[in-house]
Order: C-alpha cells, then sequence, then structure tokens
C-alpha cells in the first residue's frame, strides 16, 4: 500500500523552526530510501507563503494562506509504501516531528 | 466448544434443541465470522455467509440433531455460501472465487476427520485475529465498541444501538463506516507481533473494561444497571483469557468483571433504589461466581505481575469475600489503592484510596485527601467526588457543608436512580 504522511506542527512551532530545510543526513529519509520504502518527500514553505486557486462561474478567484484556517499546519509530506497500517504507522512515529508535531497517515487510493 | 454435550443429540425436546442453538450460536459465531473474513478478506460477505449458515443450521438441526463438529459444520455451510455469493458478482471475484473452489474442505460431521491443506479450516487465531482488528486503536473508541459487539459477540445492529442507547439508523452507520475504515486505511487484519502484543492487549481490554462499565454503571438512561453489556463483555473476555492463557492482566480483567457482577443482583432493591455496597445483602451475591473471580485472580497471580486489573480484582475480592461490611479489611484495601496509583496514576483512583483512607483511618482523614484532590481541579465535574465529599461531611457531622455538596452531587449525578439515592441520604441531614 501507498501512504502519504503529512507532517504537520502547530502554528505556534511554526515560529521556532529553521527558515530553510536541515542540510546534511536526515537518519529517517536516508534509511527509508535505502530500504526502498519512502517514494518522495519534501519539506514545504510556510502557508504565509501559501496561495488558493479556484474557479467560480468561469473566474479564477484567488485567496491567500491555507485552505483552512487550523491549529495544525502541513510543513512536508512523505510517500511510502509498505504492507499496511501498522507499519505505517511505525515507520510515522519514528518522524522526528512525531514527538511535539503529528503526522497524519492517508493511504492512497489502489 | 462442549462437543462431548452436543453429539448426543439426534432430534431431542424442542426447548433443548433451542438451547443448544443458542449456545452453539454463541459458542461458534465469532469462530465463523473470523475464518471467513481471513479467507475472502470481506467483512459484509463473512457476516451474510454466517449468518446463512447459522439459518440453515436452525432449519437442519431441528430435525437432524447438532452435528459432532458446529463449527466445521458452519465453515462449510458459510463457505458454499461465499463461493455462490462470489460466482454471482461476477468477473471481479474470479480469482478468488477460483481459489475458493479448488479448495476441497472434506467431510465435517465426524470430528475424526481431519480437515487439511484448505485454507478453510479454522486456525486457532482466528478469533484472536477478528478481536484484535476490531480493537485496533486507528478506529474510534466507540467503533471499537461496536465492532466488537457485532462481528465478536454477534449482537445485531438493533441490539447494540439498544445497548449504546443510539437509534438504529446511528449505529448501522457507525459499523460501515468502522468497516470502511478498516478496509480503506490497510488495517491489517492479525494478531500483532510479539513487540506490539503488550499495549495492542492493554487496548482490548480496555475496550472490554469499558463495555463492562457501560453495563454496570450505565452513563445515561433511566436504567442504572444494564446488565446484558456485563454478561457480553464477561463471555467476551472469557474468550480472551482462553485465547491469551498467558496474560495475567486478561485473567485479572476476567476476575474483576466476575467479582463486580456476581453483586448485580443486589445492588438494586425491589422498587429500582441503588443499594450501596455496605447496605448490600450479601446473601443475594452470586457466591459461585465469586469463588470463580477468587479462582482465576489467583491463577492470574502467580505469574507475579500483577499489574492494575488484578490489583482492582483484589480489591473487589476483598469486598466479595468480606462476610459483613464491617468486617472488610480497609486497611488492605486503601495499600492495594497505593499499589495502584504507582503502576496507574489516575484521580479517580486517588478518589478511590480516599474512601478507603476514610473507613479505616476514619472520615477526617479522608476528608484531607478529597479536599487535596479538589484543589488540584482534575475532577472538577465528576459527580462521584461530590457524593463521596458529601458522605464525609455528613459522617462527620458536619451537616450543613454536607448539604450543599449534596446539592451539587444531585445536579451531577447521571442516572435518576443515583440522584434518588443522593436525595435521600440529603434528606437524612434534614430529617
Amino acid at each position: 500500500m501507498k501512504f502519504m504522511l503529512f507532517i504537520c506542527v502547530d502554528t505556534a512551532a511554526l515560529e521556532t523552526l529553521p527558515e530553510k530545510p536541515v542540510e546534511g543526513p536526515m537518519p529517517w529519509a536516508d534509511e527509508l530510501n535505502a530500504a526502498g520504502i519512502r517514494l518522495d518527500g519534501d519539506r514545504l514553505r510556510s502557508p504565509d507563503a501559501a496561495t488558493t486557486v479556484r474557479v467560480r462561474g468561469g473566474e479564477v478567484l484567488l485567496g491567500d494562506g491555507p485552505f483552512a484556517e487550523t491549529k495544525e499546519v502541513i510543513i512536508g509530506y512523505d510517500v511510502i509504501e509498505c504492507t499496511n497500517l501498522d507499519e505505517a504507522i511505525a515507520i510515522a512515529a519514528r518522524h522526528p516531528v512525531a514527538e511535539g508535531g503529528l503526522i497524519e497517515v492517508r493511504p492512497f487510493f489502489g | 466448544m462442549s462437543d462431548g454435550r452436543l453429539v448426543e443429540h439426534t432430534g431431542g425436546e424442542p426447548d433443548e434443541v433451542e438451547a443448544l442453538l443458542a449456545e452453539t450460536f454463541r459458542e461458534e459465531w465469532s469462530r465463523v465470522v473470523a475464518t471467513l473474513i481471513r479467507v475472502t478478506g470481506d467483512w459484509d460477505l463473512a457476516q451474510e455467509c454466517a449468518q446463512d449458515a447459522f439459518t440453515q443450521a436452525t432449519a437442519r438441526w431441528r430435525t437432524d440433531g447438532v452435528p459432532r463438529t458446529p463449527g466445521a459444520w458452519l465453515v462449510t455451510v458459510a463457505r458454499h455460501r461465499a463461493v455462490d455469493l462470489l460466482r454471482r458478482r461476477g468477473l471481479e471475484a474470479a480469482k478468488l472465487r477460483e481459489s475458493l473452489h479448488l479448495r476441497e474442505v472434506t467431510v465435517v460431521d465426524d470430528a475424526s476427520a481431519t480437515i487439511s491443506g484448505t485454507g478453510w479450516e479454522t486456525l486457532p487465531d482466528d478469533q484472536l485475529r477478528l478481536i484484535f482488528t476490531c480493537c485496533h486503536p486507528a478506529l474510534a473508541l466507540e467503533s471499537r465498541v461496536a465492532l466488537t459487539l457485532r462481528t465478536v459477540a454477534g449482537l445485531s445492529t438493533a441490539e447494540i444501538a439498544r445497548a449504546c442507547l443510539v437509534s438504529e439508523a446511528t449505529m448501522a452507520k457507525r459499523l460501515v463506516r468502522a468497516k470502511a475504515k478498516i478496509r480503506d486505511a490497510g488495517i491489517p487484519y492479525r494478531v500483532p507481533p510479539a513487540d506490539q502484543l503488550g499495549p495492542r492487549t492493554s487496548g482490548v481490554l480496555a475496550v472490554l473494561y469499558l463495555l463492562f462499565n457501560e453495563g454496570y454503571a450505565a452513563s445515561g438512561g433511566d436504567q442504572w444497571m444494564r446488565p446484558p453489556l456485563c454478561t457480553e463483555a464477561i463471555r467476551l473476555t472469557r474468550l480472551l483469557a482462553r485465547l491469551l492463557p498467558t496474560d495475567p492482566e486478561v485473567a485479572g480483567l476476567l476476575a474483576l468483571m466476575l467479582l463486580h457482577d456476581a453483586r448485580r443482583a443486589a445492588r438494586v432493591d425491589s422498587a429500582g433504589r441503588l443499594v450501596t455496597l455496605a447496605d448490600q445483602d450479601r446473601t443475594r451475591w452470586h457466591r459461585p461466581q465469586i469463588d470463580e473471580g477468587v479462582a482465576t485472580l489467583e491463577a492470574a497471580l502467580e505469574h507475579r505481575s500483577a499489574g492494575p486489573y488484578q490489583l482492582q480484582a483484589l480489591i473487589a475480592a476483598h469486598h466479595a469475600t468480606a462476610p459483613t461490611a464491617e468486617q472488610t479489611d480497609w486497611s488492605a484495601i486503601a495499600g492495594l489503592y497505593r499499589q495502584l496509583l504507582r503502576v496507574m496514576p489516575s484521580p479517580v483512583v486517588e478518589l478511590n484510596h480516599a474512601v478507603a483512607v476514610a473507613m479505616s483511618d476514619g472520615p477526617a482523614a479522608g476528608l484531607t485527601l478529597v479536599e487535596r484532590l479538589e484543589a488540584d481541579g482534575r475532577l472538577v465535574g465528576y459527580p462521584p467526588l461530590a457524593a463521596v465529599r458529601a458522605d464525609l461531611l455528613h459522617r462527620l457531622g458536619r451537616h450543613a457543608e454536607a448539604a450543599d455538596a449534596y446539592r451539587t452531587a444531585i445536579e451531577l449525578a447521571p442516572t435518576a436512580a443515583e440522584r434518588d439515592y443522593l436525595s435521600g441520604r440529603r434528606a437524612e441531614l434534614t430529617g
């Protein structure tokens, strides 16, 4: 099964994050990449940089900021391939942001 | 399974066959469903086919008697039904259908017949797989309860809806959502591996204990107790204890439930009013069940790893075996609550500890602990806190304060039976 991991932190914690992704080794991702489990993943810029796009009556409407005002914001994602939810949970639990932040685990269709 | 008792019945008195059918249903339902889910991977199909097999069994067994291995008989009938349904569904299931066809199951009416290499035999772990999946922590707690009652206990949606105080439509929706989540989220149908077995077993026990408590002290509704839930919880815990014989906490929970439930008849008087432990007629306690609870607990304690359920069962055993309320060993109970606090810190346990201390060292000592608990605010709005405080003030002769505390307790009490009891106690103050 393919799972998307949404890496989330609460808005207060967002302020304390380094502006740019940390350079150098990332044991969690490196290990999963080597095992062929992590298919993709990246860090996203803060929700301040987000723009929402919708089309209503043929008109393109833009919004400033993320689509939903929530306590948690998505700061990155990972795509992993594993056998079942239990494995995905175990992998998510080892993600460095799981402690303090939270990881939403969502299966892909198919 | 009670093969020995079932085998001789061919025909028989109608009532006897009905009773045997009911017993077989309770014994075999989860086994049949569990096996069908493992083979087909389809929860709805499994339940439908199991239901169908039991319907056929009812008709057949009434005339032919109950077969020697009813479980295997039922699995075979259910399997034929599954193949049939899958055939009707067409190509989508072609591959599965093929595998079901190729695997032939031989005779089932004879216990000496071996069923091998079919994939259809009931594996010893099938029921555990089912229980662990129904209680998977990725499901909402209310879904775990509903799924366990439906799939493991075999209750109908209507029965579960009544027990959980929601409409049948709401319960049906909850069950559909839960099954969809298992399928879509990729919840595996398996017994957790050794490194996860401990915490996952605790999760299952929590669901069973919740079920029991909801039956024992209903959180809402007109009835103070809902005994069918207690009976189901005990039956399920008994099953789990049989499947996980080396986990003393499972046996501990079973003992705890048996000991509490043994007092059921004495907890309500003829007018439906709540009777507290001290005032209960101990001759109405169910002695054989207390003996079973104590024996179960003693066997569990031999593992020398007393977790929260065994400690709570020990406390319950002290109550259940005290000849009179006055002869209760409260100082031992207070000590057990302190032990319990070390393995399971909780303000509710602290409150119970305070009650035990009040009984062994006097109401003033208990009240000191209660007031400390009140001050830290973790139990704000918790009905028993106000009731305990009222009782202790009452016993200390501080009537004006007690009256205030009773008022708060009555406002917070969740059921009419409890409100009546507290009003009665308050009336003693002014009267």
